[in-house]
């Protein structure tokens, strides 16, 4: 080994006219995504193993006889690469045609039009008309099982979904069986698909209609769709997702890909749960009890403030319940406001899985136990959990307390129809209605997937969220309630309270050590760690 | 000796003792001089051995010609992981049934093969792959398999040499696609039987990961008698470049069909004429697919001045492959035995790659309907571009192979296809 020169760890090369450098390794088809160039391709998946079997990536390699498949070419020194060259082009136009011989072109009513790679390549560089006037195979459609519907005569063969199953999944329930052009994907029993935890990644991958989404079949047309990077909330994992939304409902949530924390990948359980988000049983409007002793009445926000004001300058002892569902900008904004109420106890509750469930071929995506999304935000915020592993109970002292009570987002459904009669003032930010009616005011907050905010995921990965939907009615984030109420506090001190997202955020920073020195902007679409990650518990 | 016709002008040499059903045993075998060969390689060492192939120029009889002694030579000569030899016995080629009958007749002549093959290449572990509908074939192998063991030729102890030799014998499901070398290895591993892609290559990664050589069951066959005679004695028949002998496997529209061993380089012209006595009375020759269905026809001017070695079917258009020559005479319509092969492609494509996957099963909707009278001249055009987009272009070469007698065949007999297509008419009844 010592007799041999040292090697560099990039390789340069020329790809279509442009010397690029790239890490030693790389692949044909990554170098030129590097260079900003994509490769058609269907079988080839990043986080997959490359069969090099759909032939749509071949290049030409200067000195190569034939077209080579860029996916599992390796890029080397001085190699000059064409991905676009009229030899490379033909081939794609040929196996283009080859791919709708039997394809039953039904893109008016397939799920995958307008996001479909067969419509996106075929219109970019497949001939303007098939020569095939042979009858076409008919396979007819599949139920898979779970939430998976086959179409097979969609099928490209790409092969993805029975290479997901068996190298991801762990769970190889797809397979090829017959040859030729007879070759299909089925599954090997009659459960199919059913039950494995995260089947539904298939149908993201599946690069056609094959694969479709039987919560989605038929419901929105991709090109209606709108888009918005997001953080998953069915668990601590914290999976970067995108929340596809029209005419404000949410239809579907997809994994967004982040190597540091999900791959491409996210749980069925997580994927399916977004009906909440839609959910029309909400607080619109604040409501507001201005004489003691009466119920609230429904008021626009300048004069809820003003009545709930007085009640909170009165001071006295202060506790706050929390939800770990909040993001770190509202229970930011909260721990701020009972610090300047006097300081009192900050709390929440979190629910717990039994079990953890772990994606075998990327063990770092796991269904955690911890169910909140923001529990380790809250916790490294200086809010501590209480109550059992439902998320109930552990609210005696609540109960109890006869100051200011604040509740922000726990609808308090385990308690007593009494729970809150003893404190002398009870104010509850909730996107719902409540378990309990002795608030002396209501305020409407907006759910993460209608703000801009931060989470901190298990391992204390501050990610970013932005608004899909809009709120509704008067709902406002809880950050903005919060903070405007702290800094109007004092009527001399001329505070403003945060004007955005990243302003809470800013002044969360400014507070709360396991944050210093962060900022909103950084977080960017991939999150960051927090900055003193030695503050999370068992660190 | 050919069987079930022979020839004066044959060479019998692999073929000596077909018909003798005595040869089978392994008494009958040792006393046609059986396993001197094997005894021989265990005293000469493992590379004399491969001198001595390198020497006679034996070349791969599956189809591709390369030199056995050069690919044995490819095999990692330090050795700190198992070793393979595959002996492919999975014929499945049309128009190819010279490896049953070598290992029906003569299954102890493929067994010594394999131990010397293995022996040479360090392998202790000889795999042989043989195809699923091969019945018989299969019963005389593990027969002759079960008393090499008893005897001690094979196993722990080969011969008494101390090497560890044992043969396995491994019966295929029935794909013509796993008689591809490395379609063969993932078969023989339990996975589905699709070619992988290389590289690597089987000398670097073959079964089970490890280093393998994969030969075919006449390649083997004639090594023992390499072995025994030496490397320049196998030269004294064939030509410079194609040595020694080879098993023509003769069908179609000649008198004796059958199998004939011949030297390379034997005219076309004899061996249509005269070894398998020329075709029915009143007949003329059309076409020659000289090495199996996956080779360009020869046209009838082309065949009279070819001779049956690697260099000699090239030069006449086409290429030897497994020596598997198909004669039509003039009664045969070239598009439907085209539509017939490209239809067999089609039901054999392992259906990976998409060029093969649905070309050869357009190709084959396309030739079915100009054999129907119902094509157009623009099918034609389509066929041959169709043809370019399946050559050069998959993992295998099985497209490669089923556009290589569409492509020929519209070049040279056109005539065949244009009268359907004008008048809707077949050429021919055959």
């Amino acid at each position: 080994m010592s007799d041999k020169p040292q090697q560099s760890s990039t390789v340069t090369l020329t790809l279509d006219g442009n010397e690029i450098s790239v890490p030693r390794g790389s692949t044909l088809i990554e170098a030129a995504e590097q260079a900003g160039v994509r490769v058609p391709h269907y079988c080839y998946h990043p986080g997959l193993s490359s069969p090099a079997m759909c032939r749509l990536c071949l290049v030409e390699v200067e000195g190569a006889p034939k077209l080579q498949p860029s996916c599992v070419t390796m890029a080397q020194d001085g190699q000059t690469v064409h991905t676009n060259s009229q030899e490379a082009r033909k081939q794609r136009q040929g196996v283009l045609e080859f791919y709708l011989v039997n394809h039953p072109l039904d893109c008016p009513i397939c799920d995958q039009s307008g996001e479909c790679k067969l419509q996106d390549y075929v219109f970019a560089e497949g001939r303007k008309h098939g020569r095939s006037q042979e009858p076409k195979r008919v396979f007819g459609r599949d139920d898979f099982g779970g939430d998976v519907l086959f179409y097979g005569d969609r099928c490209v063969m790409c092969t993805r979904c029975v290479r997901f199953m068996d190298e991801v999944a762990g769970d190889p329930r797809l397979t090829v069986v017959e040859r030729g052009d007879r070759a299909i994907i089925d599954t090997f029993f009659e459960e199919g698909l059913s039950g494995s935890p995260f089947a539904g990644n298939i149908v993201d991958i599946c690069p056609v209609g094959a694969l479709v989404s039987k919560d989605f079949l038929h419901k929105a047309r991709a090109w209606d769709l709108d888009h918005t990077p997001s953080v998953c909330t069915s668990c601590s994992q914290g999976c970067n997702i995108q929340i596809h939304t029209r005419d404000n409902e949410v239809q579907r949530l997809k994994p967004r890909e982040n190597l540091e924390v999900n791959g491409f990948w996210m749980c069925d359980e997580g994927r399916h749960n977004y009906e909440w988000m839609n959910s029309p049983h909400r607080l619109e409007v604040p409501r507001v009890s201005e004489v003691a002793g009466e119920s609230p009445v429904a008021m626009g926000w300048g004069r809820a403030l003003d009545a709930l004001l007085p009640a909170l300058r009165e001071g006295g002892p202060v506790m706050a319940v929390a939800s770990p569902f909040a993001s770190n900008e509202d229970l930011g904004a909260l721990a701020h406001l009972v610090e300047r109420l006097g300081g009192g106890d900050l709390v929440f509750r979190s629910p717990e899985a039994e079990t953890e469930v772990v994606l075998p071929g990327f063990p770092q995506l796991v269904r955690r136990r911890d169910l909140s999304p923001n529990r380790t935000g809250a916790e490294l915020l200086g809010f501590r959990r209480v109550g059992d592993a439902q998320g109930q109970g552990g609210l005696e002292a609540a109960a109890a307390h006869d100051g200011i009570l604040l509740i922000l987002g726990d609808e308090l459904r385990d308690q007593e129809a009494d729970f809150g009669t003893k404190a002398r003032f009870l104010v509850r930010l909730g996107s719902t209605a409540s378990g309990v009616e002795a608030a002396h005011a209501h305020l409407p907050i907006t759910t993460h997937a209608e703000q801009d905010g931060s989470f901190a995921n298990h391992e204390g990965r501050v990610q970013r969220f932005w608004p899909a939907l809009k709120g509704p009615g008067a709902a406002r984030p809880a950050w903005m309630i919060l903070g405007t109420l702290a800094a109007r506090l004092d009527p001399e001190a001329m505070e403003e309270g945060p004007g955005s997202a990243a302003e809470a955020f800013h002044r969360l920073v400014a507070a709360h050590g396991p944050f210093a020195g962060m900022s909103f902007d950084a977080l960017g679409t991939r999150g960051v760690p927090v900055s003193q990650p030695a503050a999370l518990q068992g660190a | 000796m050919g069987y079930p016709y022979s020839h004066s002008s044959e060479v019998p040499l692999l073929s000596k003792h077909f018909g003798q059903p005595e040869a089978r045993t392994l008494e009958g075998w040792k006393a046609r001089g059986g396993y001197e060969g094997l005894r021989k390689a265990l005293e000469l060492g493992r590379e004399q051995v491969i001198d001595a192939v390198k020497a006679s120029g034996l070349r791969g009889r599956g189809g591709a010609g390369f030199p056995t002694g050069v690919k044995w030579s490819f095999m990692p000569k330090d050795k700190n992981k198992p070793h393979f030899l595959l002996c492919n016995a999975d014929e499945s080629e049309p128009g190819t049934f010279k490896d049953r009958e070598l290992i029906r007749w003569t299954p102890h002549q493929v067994i010594e093969g394999c131990l010397i093959g293995a022996y040479a290449i360090g392998a202790e572990h000889c795999y042989i792959y043989v195809r699923g509908e091969f019945f018989e074939a299969t019963q005389v192998l593990a027969k002759a398999i079960e008393e090499v063991y008893e005897a001690g030729i094979a196993g722990d102890d080969a011969m008494g040499s101390g090497e560890r030799l044992d043969v396995t014998l491994h019966v295929g499901a029935g794909a013509y696609i796993c008689g591809e070398e490395t379609g063969l290895m993932n078969s023989l591993e339990g996975r589905r039987g699709q070619p992988r892609i290389k590289p690597p290559f089987p000398a670097a990664v073959g079964a089970f990961g490890l280093p393998t050589t994969i030969n075919n069951v006449e390649t083997l066959c004639a090594v023992p008698h390499i072995v025994v005679n030496g490397g320049e004695w196998y030269r004294q028949w064939g030509t410079e470049k194609s040595p020694g002998t080879k098993l023509f496997c003769v069908s179609g529209h000649v008198q004796k069909p059958g199998n004939y061993e011949l030297p390379l380089g034997f005219p076309l012209k004899d061996l249509i004429y005269d070894v398998c006595g020329g075709l029915a009375p009143g007949r003329d020759l059309k076409a020659v697919i000289p090495g199996g269905s996956s080779v360009p026809l020869l046209t009838k001017d082309e065949c009279l001045p070819c001779t049956l070695d690697y260099e000699g079917v090239v030069e006449a258009g086409s290429m030897l492959g497994c020596a598997s020559v198909i004669v039509l005479d003039d009664t045969a319509n070239v598009v439907k035995q085209v539509r017939r092969m490209v239809q067999f492609y089609a039901h054999e494509s392992c259906g990976q790659c998409t060029p093969c996957r649905e070309g050869t099963s357009w190709m084959t909707r396309i030739l079915t309907r100009i054999e129907a009278g119902k094509g157009l001249e623009a099918d034609l055009d389509t066929l041959l571009d169709l043809s370019d987009q399946m050559t050069g272009t998959t993992i295998c070469v099985l497209s490669d192979s089923a556009a290589a007698p569409v492509v020929s065949s519209i070049g040279k007999f056109k005539e065949d296809y244009l009268a359907l297509i004008r008048r809707g008419e077949r050429v021919g009844a055959a």
